[in-house]
């Protein structure tokens, strides 16, 4: 029960990426048939809605219902853009349907254009991803030769042009409307919402944004049908999804498989942990999911529902498996540091707040750590969550009250005796 | 959207509003105040401080006020222990990086921070770890910045982007490595950008040249009206110990808004330049002699009577329509009262064929907030944006919300919004107008026909005519360098038929801030008070250059400086038996022509009336004593018609001199009217190299001249020859070759600068500028040769 929406390719092909191999496993068909059989597009919007298909991106909006939002009639240019960005700490999913299945990104994106009514979509893909952009523009070259992409295309009157737009590398831009900023040639800042895409997107123009998952998993579920893809998933979390698996494990990588799989199923899958370490506690969903016991976790499902139920996020899917042998309040600097770095600097909260509390988790993780600041970190992270432009000040905040409610322990030990409670000993932080 | 109001509760108090309008602009309307930085109502919402975070019933978080719309039963707390919570909130996290050197501020006392800190800060700081610096940086002689107190509001970056339509500060760097600045090492140029001074709400930006000359709370202020363009700008002066230490704008919605050029920001610095006449002077066997009033004015009396006491038509009275209603008022009695109807205030106009025919009292005809909802307009010899930045900003708001805008320059200006340019040389000009004119089938006589007829009708003249025909509220302006061109009665005429061929009106902006005051006034050779046409012409501005009389009375003019031509005015002056020179300055230009110096008031140390371009009169008192001895220019006039022995020079006070006036102008309007369909013969030829001289923006009178961070700014250039690489290679001369600019016989050394706004066939050299001061007119042909 694996690998049959963004990976169903993989094991059947040996070169997915390229079209004839996609076509050889039914590629383009649900395009065709949408173009050819004229297709309703609220028909399409409907089967979307019916899927239980939640944005891959970490917000888990409803894909349908978000395409509901514009009206496919309303005059004037509309925008289909994917998230490719894939910037959240531990997420590496959407390089590999870039790398492995760009063709059905591709389709997924033509699908959505014809269902809203847009004829030009963007694809932003995160700066680093160099090979993967040349990959994906090389896929863009092969569907407009075919015919995929372009004018009027098989004879159906639809014109569909897509582009793809590498990033300059800031994590900020996956944020949807920085992302659309940064298309736009300006700098890459949150604009505040309401108005939100749907009615005031690229250019000023209605918008829907998704996650690269998300888009890719549209053609086959209008192949297969809304039922048969939430059928995959549990209530409230239709599908299966990717999960970026990373740690001290012993076969990292990522995995297909329906939502509601149980976490020990996975940890199984990957392999359980290495050289004899033990689990000591799960990210979820991504860095700026809080963290979860280890033992706890082993009892969860990995669906939207149970995930929120313990207290953190499915988010991007992005498992972060963390042993024994690693020190807290080390991988929060890390994580800290990470938010202060790439945080836009437009708001007051975020932009001082995440550089407080990353001085003040850096102090503790150096041994120059004070009894009040425990208090502190938790006071500042309640003065940012929920008061920001965009999610990133909730992101950067909540890392930090996950570590301090299951693990203040070791925060205790390093500002009592200067050093880790795990591992070797006091570690030169960054900064 | 429908007309009918929501209803909202605002901390137990029930308030109306349109739907979709924003909380913050609901509450600021009803009083209640909700703190913040970022938003500013002239200004797009950035919603990024998070200041003004307010609790919404039934959504779990705080909600920014700025940016959320209001709907039908919203309530709304904005003191709730969860708002509280969250602005003190947002208030500490302001402070953590705040250097907090308010003793050393020049922002303190007047400090939005501070002012909201008192209320929503902390005593004592959380925050231990050490606090962002930001670097030093240099934008230019105006604005002194000190970006370590940047809150990063945002306001000054939307000011450049959305006001002054130059992007000259951005926010580079990402995170608390956020900063403001140039994104260049650069200076800050705009016209306008003095405004972001009072727009930043911290001591991020303050004025340089009144910095640390005194704290907010010494001050006293007092408001007054801006005494340089047609504006009329309502502003506030600060004063201390009998001095402006700095000059604000006031709101006016109607005029200025909230905003103010930098030109009327900064130039009270040369109110205490060190060139003021503070004592009264004559010239005795040809040395200059500081004297008491008493013998300065019997001395001028003298010299007055026996140039001109027999014959009036002697007296030659040429004033700066920088005067005040009054001044101006006074000086054309005393000047009539002599039996003279020499009087003009045109003193940079040469083309004087028009008078009798012209426009009684030239001004808009429109109002200045008017001038925003216009959908066309043909602006005629005109650098708005330079001359009359206030008007250039609401043109460009017309242009902004579709308005079809174009010129006809004698040079390609730059420009802060969309716009046609046709740029020719001064002669190709009129060609251009009559092309319009004849695309626009306008109604024209005599020798104005006949060259309408033979002009070709260009796609863009049809353009041009097509635009103002389908505009409801079309105009055609005449700027500045229209009213200086030779053939400006020929302009004239011709916007004047356009305007009637296509149904749009006729305007003009004048050029200084009291030009419409001096129509009113009478200060006109052919027109009396309230514009009325005088029996006995006397002579304008050029015959009065051009045959030299024996006796002159200047104010607030200089020679070298103020007048079309100044080699004519000079050699008029130096002929003359008698001039009088009511003066605020000892200029150079004055010492060498003059007889008698008499020392008057300058801006803001005289109360008096200025009448700006849509009409509008506005009345100030004098703010600080005048300097030294000087005098305000209208109890000087005052006495010397009484010593005159001219009847009606018995006014106490400026006010009664107003009245008096009043009794003749008070209902007299702007009008544009003019009454004939004809010209004369072309004056400006495209033989030769033809000179174009405009008057740059801080060279346009004498107190801007002598405002000394003005001056140092990349705006005040010096003086300088500039051609077009086409013309400067038929020319055969070099960019930075030094040349020899001949006019008329006269003579000046200029440096050369290769500049693409010139077209061929023509030379730019500026007037008003030291080294300009012994050339010819504005317009006219030059020859140059190599040093
Ligand atoms: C700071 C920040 C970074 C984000 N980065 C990404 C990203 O890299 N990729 C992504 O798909 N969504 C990212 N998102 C979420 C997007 O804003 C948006 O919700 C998503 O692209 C919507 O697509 P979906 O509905 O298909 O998930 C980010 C959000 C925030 C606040
Ligand atoms: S929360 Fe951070 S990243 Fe998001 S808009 Fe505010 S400063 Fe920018
Ligand atoms: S005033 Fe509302 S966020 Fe700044």
């Amino acid at each position: 029960m694996a690998n049959e929406v963004c990976f169903r390719t993989l094991e059947y092909l040996k070169q997915p990426w390229e079209l004839e191999e996609y076509k050889s496993r039914g590629g383009y068909e649900v395009l065709t048939h949408i173009l050819k059989n004229k297709v309703g597009p609220s028909e399409v919007v409907e089967t979307m809605k019916a899927s239980g298909l939640r944005g891959r991106g970490g917000a888990g909006f409803p894909t349908g219902l978000k395409w509901s939002f514009i009206s496919r009639n309303a005059p004037g240019q509309k925008y289909v853009v994917c998230n490719s960005d894939e910037g959240e700490p531990g997420t590496f999913k959407d390089r590999d349907i870039l790398r492995y299945n760009p063709h059905q990104l591709i389709e997924g994106m033509v699908i959505a254009g014809y269902a809203i009514g847009a004829t030009v979509g963007y694809n932003y893909i995160r700066g680093e991803f160099w090979e993967e952009y040349e990959r994906f523009e090389a896929a863009l070259e092969q569907a407009r030769a075919a015919g995929f992409l372009g004018d009027n295309l098989l004879g159906s009157g639809f014109d569909f042009q897509l582009h793809s737009h590498l990033g300059g590398g800031a994590y900020v831009c996956g944020e949807e409307t920085a992302l659309l900023e940064s298309i736009e040639g300006k700098k890459g800042q949150p604009r505040f919402k309401p108005p939100f895409p749907a009615h005031f997107g690229l250019y000023g123009r209605p918008t829907i944004i998704n996650n690269t998952e998300s888009l890719s998993s549209v053609p086959v579920i209008l192949k297969e049908g809304g039922e048969w893809f939430k059928e995959l998933g549990v209530e409230n979390s239709g599908g299966s999804k990717l999960f970026s698996i990373s740690g001290n494990i012993n076969n990292p990588g990522v995995f297909e498989v329906p939502l509601g799989t149980p976490f020990s199923e996975l940890f199984e899958l990957v392999g359980g942990m290495k050289d004899g370490r033990k689990l000591k506690a799960v990210i979820p969903g991504g860095c700026s999911s809080p963290v979860i016991p280890g033992e706890q976790m082993m009892d969860l499902t990995m669906d939207y529902d149970a995930i929120q139920k313990a207290g953190s996020m499915l988010g991007s899917g992005a498992i972060v498996i963390i042993d024994d042998q690693q020190c807290m309040v080390k991988m929060l600097d890390r994580m800290s540091y990470f938010y202060h770095e790439e945080s836009c600097g437009q708001c007051t909260p975020c932009r001082e707040g995440t550089g407080w509390l990353w001085r003040v988790v850096n102090r503790i993780e150096n041994g120059k750590g004070r009894q009040e600041d425990l208090d502190l970190l938790e006071s500042v992270c309640g003065k940012i969550a929920g008061r920001t432009v965009c999610a990133l000040g909730d992101a950067a905040a909540m890392p930090v009250r996950g570590m301090l409610k299951y693990f203040q322990e070791e925060f205790q030990y390093h500002i009592d005796h200067k050093r880790c409670m795990v591992g070797a000993g006091p570690t030169k932080g960054l900064g | 959207m429908t007309d009918e109001l929501v209803t909202i509760e605002v901390d137990g108090r029930e308030l109306k509003a349109k739907p979709g309008t924003m909380l913050i602009d609901v509450t600021d309307a009803a009083g209640i105040n909700i703190p913040r930085f970022c938003y500013h109502k002239k200004l797009s919402v950035s919603a990024n401080c998070r200041m003004c975070l307010v609790e919404v019933e039934k959504v779990p978080k705080p909600l920014p006020a700025c940016c959320t719309p209001v709907n039908e039963g919203m309530k709304v707390s904005t003191r709730s222990p969860m708002a509280l919570g969250a602005q003190k909130g947002t208030m500490e996290f302001l402070l953590i990086n705040h250097p907090l050197d308010c003793p050393i501020c020049d922002q303190g006392g007047e400090c939005e921070l501070q002012d909201v800190a008192v209320g929503y800060g902390s005593d004592v700081s959380r925050y231990s770890e050490a606090k962002r610096v930001v670097p030093q940086r240099d934008i230019g002689p105006l604005i002194a910045t000190d970006f370590t107190r940047c809150i990063h509001c945002t306001r000054c970056v939307r000011f450049g982007a959305e006001i002054a339509g130059v992007r000259e500060l951005g926010a580079t760097g990402r995170g608390e490595h956020m900063t403001i600045g140039t994104f260049v090492e650069k200076s800050v140029d705009s016209e306008m950008s003095g405004n972001v001074i009072d727009l930043c709400p911290v001591g991020s930006l303050t004025a340089k040249p009144s910095r640390y000359k005194a704290r907010a709370w010494e001050l006293t202020q007092h408001d007054s009206v801006a005494p340089h363009d047609s504006v009329g700008s309502n502003i506030h002066v600060h004063t201390r110990n009998n001095r402006v230490v700095r000059v604000h704008p006031k709101e006016n919605e109607s005029i200025n808004e909230i905003w103010l050029s930098d030109r009327d920001r900064f130039s009270y610095e040369g109110l205490n330049s060190e060139d003021r006449l503070t004592q009264p002077m004559v010239r005795k066997n040809g040395e200059w002699q500081e004297v008491e009033w008493q013998e300065a004015l019997e001395f001028a009396v003298k010299g007055l009577q026996s140039a001109a006491g027999s014959d009036g038509d002697q007296l030659a009275t040429l004033v700066s329509a920088n005067s005040t209603l009054e001044e101006l008022y006074l000086a054309q009695k005393l000047t009539r009262g002599m039996d003279s109807g020499n009087i003009d205030h045109r003193l940079r106009q040469s083309d004087f064929r028009l008078d009798g025919n012209d426009s009684p009292v030239p001004g808009l005809g429109i109002t200045i907030q008017g001038i925003e909802s216009l959908d066309a307009a043909l602006l005629v010899g005109s650098n708005v944006r330079k001359e009359q930045p206030i008007i250039a900003h609401r043109l460009r708001k017309a242009a902004k919300s579709g308005a079809k805008v174009s010129f006809i320059n004698p040079l390609w200006i730059d420009l802060h919004f969309e716009a046609d340019q046709f740029v020719s040389t001064p002669a190709v000009m009129v060609d251009n107008l009559a092309s319009i004119a004849k695309a626009a089938s306008a109604k024209l006589t005599g020798n104005l026909a006949k060259l309408v007829k033979a002009a070709e009708v260009s796609e863009t003249a049809k353009s041009v005519a097509e635009q103002l025909k389908s505009a409801n509220n079309g105009v055609i302006m005449l700027g500045n360098q229209a009213a200086a061109h030779p053939d400006y009665s020929l302009l004239v005429v011709l916007a004047s038929a356009i305007a009637e061929a296509t149904n749009t009106s006729l305007s003009y902006i004048p050029a200084l801030s009291n030009s419409v005051g001096a129509a009113l006034a009478g200060a006109l050779p052919h027109r009396g008070p309230a514009a009325s046409l005088v029996e006995k012409c006397g002579a304008n501005a050029q015959m009065m250059q051009s045959k030299p009389r024996k006796a002159y009375l200047l104010m607030g003019a200089e020679p070298g400086f103020d007048f079309w031509d100044p080699s004519l005015i000079n050699s008029a002056l130096d002929q003359a038996e008698c001039v009088v020179a009511l003066t605020a300055y000892h200029s150079e230009s004055l010492a060498s022509c003059a007889d008698v110096m008499l020392p008057i008031a300058g801006f803001a140390e005289t109360s008096g009336t200025l009448v700006n371009a849509e009409g509008t009169w506005q009345s100030f008192n004098g703010l600080v004593k005048p300097q030294g001895d000087a005098r305000p220019a209208w109890k000087v006039l005052r006495v010397l018609g009484n010593l005159l022995d001219i009847d009606g020079f018995d006014q106490n006070s400026s006010d009664d001199v107003l009245e008096e006036l009043k009794s003749h102008a008070a209902e007299t309007a702007i009008d544009n009217s003019v009454s004939t369909k004809t010209a004369g013969e072309l004056n400006s030829s495209t033989e030769g190299l033809y000179r174009i001289g405009d008057v740059p923006m801080y060279a346009s009178d004498a107190l801007v001249r002598r405002a000394s961070s003005l001056q140092r700014t990349n705006s005040a250039e010096p003086a300088a020859v500039r051609l077009s690489a086409n013309q400067a290679k038929s020319s055969d001369v070099e960019e930075e070759e030094t040349l020899v600019v001949v006019q008329d016989g006269n003579r000046a050394q200029l440096p050369l600068i290769i500049d693409p706004r010139v077209p061929d066939g023509a030379v730019w050299i500026s007037s008003a500028l030291p080294g300009t001061e012994k050339l010819g007119g504005q317009f006219g042909v030059v020859t140059l040769e190599k040093a």
